[in-house]
């Protein structure tokens, strides 16, 4: 099996605070890793090495092939309509409008594409962050507290959206506090690391 | 997808109408000289080829907690930064489309605060090829110095503080280009606004590449 992802024998020290050592993990195609846990245990910090914007203080990140990240951040110009800005990264992706246009439709999102991102709720720009993660096309999906604020409908497209991507081939590294109901999901506790 | 970026920053830049603000302090700036030093003409025409100088530089760094902040708070840069975007190159994208945005409203009202200040045709000229030199020097200073204090509170107010050292000599023969006797200032002013420039992504880059440390 090709692994896309793969963290070895990472640590991290945040501020003067190891929040972990001896990391190691591997995501394959189709593969994806639920990193449970709770607030402060490194979750969003292993994200973040992982797609690149940190680095580890030992250890080393690969990865094999582009990612898309979810933050906290929906990085959406909150002063255009919904539909202009995710426009923007489809450019900064090339890929075309039908792209967006589908995953959109994959986040029930088309009703909303007139509203200024400034206009919409949490659950709302999360539902939107997930349409770039979609339509970037990118094979790595790097997703941390995506279902923050969600309801239940768009929790469900979101446990769609992921196997859809891994059903494709993708893989998805996902960070949560609470159980999202994704099938066949492994886990890690990032809770028992410390 | 650089295009994309740059029409972004000059759209920003332009729509949310932030843009102007320097440049109306610009006009500002003329329009209370002559108050202040009185409408003495030859006097305002001495000083008043210096006074577009300094005004021109403060103009350029008003708009500093715009350019790099709002993209940090937004996630902006940490997305094209997983993208694999060099910092280097959002830093010069951002660099073109602040000498753009800001560049060209800034020449236009050359004119008018230059006819404020009482300052003749070949005035007016020598002001406005200094002028035009100098802004992708000014864009780069207010870039570097915008991703510099992006991470700070209240971090606009050091930020002037910073670069202002290295605007110095663009002050210096900007202005000197208006002196009779100062003949070489404008390739000085070349050589000093080329060096600006050319560092400017290089160290922005490297200071937005901080901002995620």
């Amino acid at each position: 099996m090709t692994a896309l992802l793969r963290l070895e024998q990472i640590a991290c020290i945040r501020g003067d605070r190891l929040l972990f050592a001896g990391l190691s993990l591997a995501l394959a195609r189709g593969e994806a890793l639920w990193l449970r846990g709770p607030n402060g245990a490194g979750k969003s910090s292993l994200i973040r090495l992982a797609a690149g914007l940190l680095r580890p203080a030992a250890g080393t990140v690969e990865r094999f092939g582009r990612v898309a990240l979810i933050d906290e951040a929906a990085a959406l110009d909150a002063e255009l309509p919904l539909r202009r800005a995710l426009d923007f990264w489809a450019r900064v992706d090339t890929v075309d409008g039908h792209t967006v246009d589908r995953a959109m439709a994959a986040m029930a999102l088309h009703p909303l594409a007139e509203v200024p991102v400034a206009m919409l709720s949490t659950g709302q720009r999360k539902r939107a962050a997930m349409v770039r993660v979609i339509a970037s096309g990118a094979p790595i999906w790097l997703l941390d507290e995506p279902a923050n604020g969600m309801d239940d409908a768009a929790q469900a497209r979101l446990v769609a959206a992921i196997a859809a991507h891994r059903a494709n081939g993708g893989a998805v590294l996902l960070a949560s506090h609470f159980a999202l109901g994704v099938p066949d999901l492994a886990e890690l506790d990032m809770g028992a690391l410390a | 997808m650089l295009i994309a970026l740059f029409w972004r920053d000059l759209r920003r830049a332009w729509g949310s109408g932030a843009l102007w603000l320097p440049v109306l302090f610009f006009l500002l700036v003329a329009t209370a000289f002559p108050f202040a030093v009185g409408p003495d003409a030859p006097l305002l025409q001495r000083a008043g080829g210096g006074m577009v100088w300094v005004a021109a530089l403060l103009a350029a760094l008003l708009p500093i907690d715009r350019l790099v902040r709002p993209d940090r708070d937004a996630g902006v840069l940490d997305q094209l930064a997983v993208r694999g975007v060099a910092d280097e190159v959002i830093a010069a994208v951002k660099i073109g489309a602040h000498a753009i945005g800001f560049g060209l409203p800034l020449l236009i009202a050359l004119f008018p605060a230059a006819a404020l200040l009482a300052q003749d045709a070949g005035r007016v000229e020598t002001l406005a090829t200094g002028i035009a030199i100098a802004v992708p020097a000014l864009a780069a200073l207010a870039v570097l110095s915008a991703a510099l204090t992006a991470g700070l509170k209240g971090g606009s107010a050091i930020g002037g503080l910073l670069v202002l050292p290295l605007a110095v000599p663009l002050l210096i023969f900007g202005a000197g280009m208006l002196d009779p006797a100062g003949r070489g200032a404008v390739k000085l002013l070349g050589a000093v606004s080329l060096l600006l420039t050319m560092i400017g992504p290089f160290a922005a880059g490297a200071a937005l590449r901080g901002l995620r440390e």
